[in-house]
């Protein structure tokens, strides 16, 4: 058969990147009151999308992106479910093809994946901003009893009741998690590339908290950190 | 002008015998090609395929079954033979699309039986569906952490991050990706790398149940976007933990000679993790594909099992 190929709707503030069979949507925010200065890109939560415009509480003086994961706002989604927290780094890579060297603010579940892709790109990923937001928790540290999750179909629109499910059982044991951190302070030329601004902490993100070399404190403390950069 | 490639054809392998019966299963969503050999109204038994294989490897295994008195039913997993290619792949969506299948069978206890990442699968499946299952089969199916046991742990974290890399590297060229396309000889000596041990003439049969012949050659119908691999938090012992608590009959079946597709594992892995009353047979002189280097030894095991 031919690949599940879709049509990419126009939209002037949208940049569409392709990953394999996904169509993803990057949203143009703002271009802040420096347009040269390195862009933030948020990564949203679990459940989530990319908000309209930049939230208040979001200082920051260059440009603002937003991606949409797969499955999630205007990105595609899939058939048949099939998400990992390893898909949606593919994701985010994808866009550092397009957007070149940026600073991460995620939310929850975009916390995570900004741990993991800053280990996978350290030159492009200046700082992590780990927030609390949907899907911090994950599915635990190891396997729970197994089930076959098959969603409700309660809506045809995105979120995608997959991604909902599957990357809510998504298990992040601490070791891993830690393994990642030590691949970013290994090689990213930053003093602090990780902060730990969530007040929730599952074992992962305590794991991750503790590692000499991250920083910790506020979301707009950890955004001018990294905007003075 | 479309060549002809038809002289390319070559002598089946003695004994094979493709599907009784084709079905599609719709496994929320995903097309899934069900493929079953023996008499639809003889007890069922569940036989999964391994990854990068397809029903159609089990060519000359699944009839034996059959012949046994069984109806066999096995399925290309997402991605391979038959069925559809999908947006996404993991563990848990081949879960799910083997429960489909499942679930289009008799509802009553039946054998499960895997052969490598199927007998990984059919273990969890035996899990999430005691009451399904009536006998569970394993061929050299069992992992363990000792795929690389001179590794230090040291090497074994770089070697994480290369393989993330590679996997990221390999993710940002798959659009529009296809598969080589090849003779029928070339596509069964590239697959002959990974399964050394098959010989050229069932490596070549493969090809010919397995690919499709298109104007430049022939292809697998294997997802060309599918990579052995890959990173994620995995860990052997999550899979080997699901066992000692099975509550069926239980045989397992290893290949002692290792080989590049296997997990690595030796009996004295496993036997810790069996279950009160498993059988477990260790083949001196065998590898992986204990199914297909020796289908009647392996199918008079399990026959003599499942009896």
């Amino acid at each position: 058969m031919s690949p599940l190929d879709s049509e990419s709707p126009a939209d002037s503030d949208t940049i569409w990147v392709r990953h394999n069979r996904i169509d993803l949507a990057i949203h143009h925010l703002t271009n802040g009151s420096d347009p040269t200065h390195r862009p933030l890109l948020l990564l949203h939560g679990l459940g989530e999308r990319t908000p309209d415009e930049v939230p208040p509480s979001v200082r920051w003086p260059g440009p603002v992106y937003g991606l949409d994961f797969t499955g999630h706002g205007q990105s595609t989604i899939p058939v048949g479910g099939g998400y990992t927290s390893e898909i949606l780094v593919g994701d985010v890579d994808a866009s550092l093809e397009e957007l070149g060297e940026v600073t991460i603010l995620g939310r929850g579940l975009g916390a995570y994946i900004g741990l993991l892709i800053a280990a996978a790109r350290p030159q492009q990923v200046m700082g992590v901003v780990m927030s609390d937001g949907p899907g911090l928790v994950g599915g635990g540290i190891h396997p729970g009893s197994p089930s076959v999750p098959f969603p409700a179909p309660w809506a045809s629109n995105p979120p995608d009741p997959f991604a909902l499910l599957e990357l809510a059982r998504d298990v992040r044991p601490p070791d891993y998690a830690q393994t990642y951190v030590r691949f970013v302070l290994e090689s990213s030329k930053l003093e602090k590339a990780l902060m730990v601004c969530a007040v929730a902490r599952p074992e992962w993100l305590a794991a991750v908290a503790a590692e000499p070399g991250v920083g910790q404190g506020t979301v707009d403390e950890a955004l001018q950190f990294y905007a003075g950069l | 002008m479309v060549p002809d490639l038809t002289s390319e054809l070559l002598a089946q392998p003695e004994g094979v015998r493709r599907p009784d019966r084709r079905r599609v299963v719709d496994a929320a969503g995903v097309k899934i090609s069900v493929a079953e050999w023996g008499d639809e109204q003889a007890p069922a038994l569940l036989l999964a395929h391994g990854g990068f294989d397809f029903a159609e490897t089990l060519n000359r295994f699944a009839p034996m079954l059959a012949d046994g008195g069984y109806r066999v039913v096995s399925w290309d997993q997402r991605g391979h033979g038959e069925s559809a290619w999908a947006h996404l792949y993991s563990w848990e969506a081949d879960i799910r699309d083997a429960a489909s299948v499942l679930a289009t069978l008799p509802d009553e206890p039946l054998p499960f039986i895997g052969h490598s990442k199927g007998g990984s699968m059919v273990m969890h499946l035996a899990n999430v569906a005691p009451h399904r299952v009536s006998a569970l089969v394993n061929l050299d199916g069992l992992p363990s952490g000792n795929n690389m046991p001179d590794v230090s742990e040291l090497e074994r974290t770089r070697m994480q991050r290369d393989e993330m890399d590679r996997w990221l590297a390999h993710r940002r060229t798959l659009s529009d990706k296809q598969r080589r396309p090849g003779t029928v000889q070339e596509l069964a000596e590239r697959r002959g790398r990974m399964n050394p041990r098959l010989t050229t003439e069932w490596l070549q049969y493969l090809v010919q149940v397995g690919a499709r012949q298109e104007v430049d050659g022939w292809r697998w119908k294997l997802d060309p976007t599918m990579r052995m691999g890959g990173f994620g938090p995995w860990r052997p012992e999550w899979s080997m933990l699901r066992l000692p608590g099975l509550g069926v009959p239980m045989l397992g079946v290893m290949g002692l000679e290792i080989e590049v597709m296997g997990w690595g594992s030796r009996p004295s892995d496993v036997e810790p993790y069996l279950p009160p009353g498993a059988q477990f047979e260790g083949l001196e002189g065998v590898g992986h594909f204990v199914h297909i280097e020796q289908p009647r030894l392996v199918a008079d095991l399990i026959l003599e099992f499942l009896s």
